[in-house]
């Protein structure tokens, strides 16, 4: 006598069904959909509309400001994070859980509210405006604002990559080395980086891309100037609320193959490279 | 020898180590921590009370404020709750089931997390205007979606969608089948197992998850303002109202809504925090 017979771990095929079809509904509703119009809006009149908007000359400045501000802020970033990671987890002291959350900190505040912090500290009205007239120094509605903007709302992506990393690996290896007569530099390029490549790739990845990405707090700092302190976010911005619907996407669309790409090699790695970088990827 | 008999006061508060360069790392760490986020958020938080404690409440006591905390705040509770049922189901299908295209859909699942968010806001504003792929089907049914609060809580879903299914995604894979089997073989049907067995189980990254979504979505700017139609009163963002108060030099007010949407943040955090730790105690 044969009976069917259904692993009881596993669901009904109908409720299967049902489950997965509300799941790529989802998916396909919420995510696919959206990507999709972005490229669709893009060349919606030909492939020479798109490229026109993307090398007329205000979207080439926003394309440098923006590439230039991320080869400033991420680098800061790197070296925070390898900083901060060296002396959290590989050393202890009171106060490591504090400073932890401390790094993470930037990820709880409005992108609006990471902009305003700064025009507040540098703005005209700000604690260091006059002085900063008075020097002819110029840091919100500028360059140097929309880079600190940009520091602070990718500050803990490296760091929060490799502080959990790092303390897994524990530091017998570093020891090893410095036992041997290693210097701490030596030490640090030879034993420790080697073993972290991967985990710091992965964070600067992330942080590249919300770097190049970032909107709202940048928004706040740059005053909008067209051709100078535009980013390609911002100047998406200006292009859609122009009515240049066919260019704001079709600067979009980069910045959507930048994401494209950044998901792509993520996965890579994650697939990869699942046990060299840290367990814990949350944003 | 001295300094190793005598425990200096240095030495209470680090464990000595062999290794070198903890100075140098945790010194440029606390520098860069307060340059970049502690100093500039101490602008946020000593700001208001230039208006004093009576200016201070006159700001968050406008109508015009509170609606839009009151949408801020309510938008982003709607969307987590959203994301809570759907992102459970997502994260579900793609652990226990194989569906066609499941690696995808998984490297999909961030991609809220990697497009930039002005990308996001035009995308959604054009699939859901009342001539957009998706508006148009609502607008049959006589739905209006852009433009108006439910536009908002749209691009909230969006935006928090990967907090709730990379949270889920490991616990769900780590967790083992006997205790369902066990569930099983005592007579308890699927669903008594998922309600009383799994679910606890997965109680607490579930809230974790979707207090990261409503964290997220509390603050988020880009991805609203193109899609919510920005009415005073009706489909205006918190965010947005500080950019406003910004634009008017109204820097006291705008710090004073920045502090009050921390604060609550903050508070809904803790409150999150203590319900979190009472459901991993609970098991």
């Amino acid at each position: 006598m044969r009976q069917a017979f259904r692993n009881p771990t596993q669901d009904h095929p109908a409720i299967r069904i049902a489950l997965s079809a509300v799941a790529i509904t989802f998916i396909v509703l919420f995510l696919l959909m959206p990507l999709a119009v972005v490229f669709s809006e893009a060349l919606s009149n030909g492939l020479s509309a798109a490229r026109d908007a993307i090398v007329d000359p205000d979207a080439l400045s926003a394309i440098r400001l923006t590439l230039i501000t991320a080869a400033i802020a991420v680098p800061l970033n790197l070296v925070f994070g390898l900083s901060a990671a060296w002396a959290i987890a590989k050393f202890d002291f009171r106060g490591k859980s504090i400073l932890t959350t401390l790094i993470d900190l930037p990820f709880s505040v409005s992108p609006v509210v990471s902009g305003l912090i700064y025009v507040l500290v540098f703005g005209l009205q700000g604690w260091l405006g006059p002085t900063l007239r008075d020097h002819d120094i110029k840091i919100i509605f500028a360059l140097p604002g929309i880079v600190l903007a940009t520091i602070f709302v990718t500050f803990p992506f490296v760091a929060r990559e490799l502080i959990p990393l790092m303390s897994d690996q524990g530091r017998d290896e570093e020891e090893a080395a410095v036992s041997l007569g290693a210097s701490g530099l030596s030490t640090f390029l030879r034993v420790t980086l080697p073993n972290i490549k991967w985990g710091l790739l992965y964070g600067v990845l992330l942080c590249n891309a919300r770097a190049m990405g970032e909107f709202g707090a940048v928004s706040v700092v740059s005053g909008h100037i067209r051709g100078q302190t535009d980013t390609m976010p911002l100047h998406v911005e200006v292009l859609y609320n122009d009515y240049q619907y066919v260019g704001a996407f079709a600067v979009a669309s980069l910045l959507a193959l930048l994401a494209l790409v950044t998901l792509a090699i993520k996965s890579l790695l994650e697939w990869r490279y699942a046990d060299e970088i840290a367990a814990v990827h949350r944003h | 020898m001295n300094s190793v008999a005598i425990p200096s006061r240095f030495a209470r508060w680090r464990n000595p180590s062999a290794l070198p360069g903890f100075g140098l790392t945790l010194g440029f760490t606390l520098f860069y921590l307060s340059a970049i986020v502690l100093i500039p958020l101490a602008a946020l938080l000593l700001r208001p009370w230039t208006l004093g404690w009576d200016g201070f409440w006159s700001v968050i006591a406008q109508p015009r404020t509170l609606a839009a905390l009151k949408l801020s705040f309510g938008a982003a509770a709607i969307a987590a709750a959203i994301n809570a049922v759907l992102g459970l189901i997502v994260a579900w299908v793609l652990t226990r089931y194989r569906i066609p295209g499941g690696r995808l859909i998984d490297a999909l699942v961030d991609l809220p997390f990697a497009l930039p968010t002005a990308v996001a806001g035009i995308a959604l504003s054009s699939l859901y205007a009342s001539n957009g792929w998706l508006g148009a089907i609502a607008a049959q049914f006589g739905l209006k979606i852009a433009y108006t609060p439910i536009g908002v809580v749209i691009a909230l879903i969006f935006i928090g969608l990967p907090f709730v299914v990379r949270t889920l995604q490991p616990v769900l894979a780590d967790m083992s089948l006997e205790s369902e089997e066990a569930a099983a073989t005592l007579g308890a049907s699927r669903a008594q197992t998922f309600f009383r067995v799994i679910l606890p189980a997965l109680a607490p990254s579930l809230i974790t998850g979707t207090a990261m979504a409503f964290a997220r979505a509390v603050g988020e700017y880009g991805s609203v303002i193109f899609i919510a139609g920005n009415l005073p009163m009706v489909s205006e963002i918190a965010p947005l109202l500080i950019v406003i108060k910004l634009q008017e030099y109204d820097y006291a007010a705008a710090a004073a809504i920045g502090v009050v949407m921390l604060t609550i943040s903050f508070v809904m955090l803790l409150a999150l925090n203590a319900l979190q730790s009472w459901a991993a105690a609970r098991q």
